[in-house]
């Protein structure tokens, strides 16, 4: 029988969990204890309906509802002076939830501020793009789609950006594994090859730590290696790195002229 | 047999237009002055650039992937990897991210340490910008003394952790290593010679007529601009906002310590370069204030943290407990608590951001990478029109992009 694995999430697992143990959590304080997001939340509160708002560890989260996100970004690079959009992207709650998690940093460089609005999409929901709020959603807006699949509705020039465009599947998403899937083995040999060409080449090896002991074009076969393209051999080879008589230039080590030293010279 | 449509990447199927002097131009992915894997569509009018197009991704390793298959500890030297060319201030910022998660504080040495070695690498980063910059523009004998200079700040930190590229010199909770014997006095001849060797590059490009011409009015960045595409760090201060983390939101000990930030209000190339040269100032007076700070502060390196935090070398190799605790670490790796941080931290080529996001786990459930360069990039599409051709290689040089921490 095959071993279970989860397959709504493939990332890789601690081996071990104490089941007592329960993790703390980063405290969450309330947002009147500081008055500028205080203000802040005061007049996102009067405009759209905001589900939960706290500070940790110095930034403030307000949660939305994700169809009021142009609106808010708006209002909060209009009315409250967050002039910069430093980062925008997911995390994949599918296999709880079936939903995303969105997340828009940003900063206002009049207050010194940082804050964080977050909201919620299901899996095939559309989201509208905030590129005409702040232009540097523009590439994350992209790289999210890429690595994501969430679509975006309204920008300009929605296409992957990081993986090829004809590539299959989003990286990101816990379902993807770590070295790629069906598809990404094959990838390069369909596309330089062709499709005829599997069963000749195989498909690429994506893990960089394999070592396969049949290799004889790379160094796997450490202590036993062979010409180029020669039958692997059970027999050891031999390597003298150091001549006895020594080399021109390089003079042969002698362990009892070497000298060891206390500290670091 | 050859298929027809094989070995064909698609972009050749792009019409190459030549019809009323457009055309259309492929910059990169393996073109000398893009600064790595960058590729560049570029429509052209004449010489003229009427749109410009970056395509990224030739470089992605899927850093943030990696990262959620990996315990804390495990992916500091991956860090190394994003902007190689001052490989510690990504360590630090991933290090200063998993350290506010878990709420910990470094001892003061280790601090010091780090703005040590920060520094220099800010040093090393610039230097290694104006090189390849002036190279790009055309003047080789800058590329040939900035590299001079970059070696010895470069000697210094291999003398520090043995490596001259990949560090990995910071660690959660502090430093691993103490400065070894008599760095700081060649820390201190270095420092000192520096200002001057600054005043040579400033001799032969400042008034260089070559250099001006190729620089001053070319790459304009607005203030909005800059805004709304999220510049940082030098492009930033280089269109008239003073904003710089270090000075802003102050970590480690960068409130303690005197400097300026310069800011640059003519919004062009020639004013961010003469900003490089006055940050490398900067960094120098910072330098000099951290020597003799070092020498005052209590010897602990690291913080004592024993459920995150491996205790000292020699504590671990006496101590049965450390062991316990160090075997723990290493081969199940820390669980901080529940929830998620972002931590900007200024590193030589703007805001580098660590988003982290926290179940509890050994391995963070999602780590998201702010990387400057990325935004810098994506501003090229605006940035670049209405330029001329020649004019792209110096501005993608002016940007200082590096395309380990955009592709990532």
């Amino acid at each position: 029988m095959r071993p279970y694995s989860d397959k709504q999430n493939v990332q890789k697992k601690p081996y071990y969990s104490d089941r007592y143990f329960v993790a703390p959590q980063i405290p969450k304080e309330a947002v009147e204890s500081d008055a500028v997001f205080a203000q802040d939340l005061a007049i996102l509160q009067a405009k759209f309906e905001i589900k939960e708002a706290y500070i940790q560890r110095g930034q403030l989260v307000v949660y939305i509802d994700a169809r009021d996100n142009v609106a808010l970004l708006q209002t909060l690079k209009d009315e409250c002076a967050y002039n910069i959009l430093s980062e925008h992207s997911a995390i994949d709650w599918l296999a709880k939830s079936n939903e995303f998690e969105l997340f828009y940093q940003l900063l206002s460089t009049s207050k010194r501020k940082r804050l964080r609005v977050k909201c919620f999409i299901h899996e095939k929901e559309v989201l509208q793009s905030v590129y005409g709020v702040y232009k540097s959603a523009d590439w994350a807006e992209r790289e999210m789609y890429d690595m994501f699949g969430i679509a975006i509705s309204g920008h300009p020039y929605m296409k992957r950006l990081l993986m090829p465009d004809d590539w299959f599947g989003h990286p990101l998403l816990k379902t993807y594994p770590l070295h790629g899937d069906e598809a990404a083995r094959w990838y390069e040999i369909d596309k330089i090859f062709g499709k005829e060409y599997r069963d000749i080449i195989g498909p690429e090896e994506r893990d960089s730590a394999r070592v396969d002991e049949n290799d004889t074009y790379r160094f796997a076969r450490l202590g036993h290696e062979v010409p180029f393209g020669a039958e692997p051999s059970r027999e050891k080879t031999f390597h003298d790195y150091q001549e006895e008589s020594g080399v021109t230039i390089v003079k042969s080590l002698k362990k009892s002229e070497s000298k060891i030293v206390k500290e670091r010279p | 047999m050859q298929k027809v449509n094989r070995l064909k990447p698609f972009f050749e199927n792009i019409a190459f237009e030549r019809e009323d002097n457009h055309m259309i131009v492929n910059f990169g992915p393996q073109h000398p002055s893009a600064h790595g894997q960058l590729r560049l569509i570029l429509e052209l009018d004449g010489e003229k650039v009427t749109k410009a197009t970056p395509d990224i991704g030739y470089l992605h390793r899927g850093m943030e992937k990696m990262a959620e298959n990996m315990i804390y500890n495990e992916f500091l030297p991956t860090t190394d990897r994003m902007d190689y060319i001052a490989a510690t201030s990504n360590n630090y910022g991933f290090a200063l991210a998993v350290e506010t998660l878990i709420g910990l504080e470094v001892p003061r040495r280790a601090k010091v340490i780090r703005m040590l070695l920060l520094e220099l690498n800010r040093i090393t980063s610039h230097l290694f910008w104006l090189a390849t910059h002036a190279l790009d523009v055309g003047a080789m004998t800058i590329f040939l003394y900035a590299f001079r200079e970059r070696e010895y700040a470069l000697d210094l930190i291999e003398d520090y952790c043995g490596a001259r590229l990949t560090h990995s010199s910071v660690r959660i909770g502090g430093v691993p290593l103490d400065l070894p014997k008599g760095w700081l006095e060649k820390l201190n001849a270095y420092v000192n010679r520096l200002p001057y060797d600054i005043e040579d590059y400033e001799g032969l490009l400042d008034q260089n007529r070559i250099w001006k011409m190729r620089l001053e009015g070319v790459g304009i960045v607005t203030p909005e601009q800059a805004q709304s595409w999220g510049c940082s760090g030098p492009m930033l201060r280089g269109s008239g906002i003073a904003w710089d983390i270090r000075k802003e939101e102050p970590y480690e000990l960068y409130d303690e310590v005197e400097f300026d930030v310069p800011v640059s209000t003519t919004c062009d190339s020639y004013g961010r370069y003469k900003l490089h040269m006055e940050e490398m100032r900067q960094s120098i007076r910072i330098l000099k204030q951290l020597m003799p700070m070092y020498d005052e502060t209590a010897p602990e390196i690291i913080a004592h943290a024993p459920q995150y935090v491996s205790a000292p070398k020699e504590q671990i190799m006496t101590q049965n407990y450390s062991l316990m605790q160090h075997f723990v670490l290493v081969t199940q790796g820390m669980r901080p608590p529940v929830g998620e941080v972002y931590v900007p931290t200024e590193s030589p080529k703007g805001e580098l951001g660590f988003y982290i996001n926290s179940q509890g786990d050994p391995y963070p459930y999602r780590l998201k990478l702010r990387a400057p360069s990325f935004f810098h990039t994506a501003l090229l599409q605006e940035m670049l029109v209405g330029e001329y051709l020649a004019d792209v290689v110096a501005i993608i040089g002016n940007a200082n992009i590096v395309f380990g921490e955009i592709d990532r």
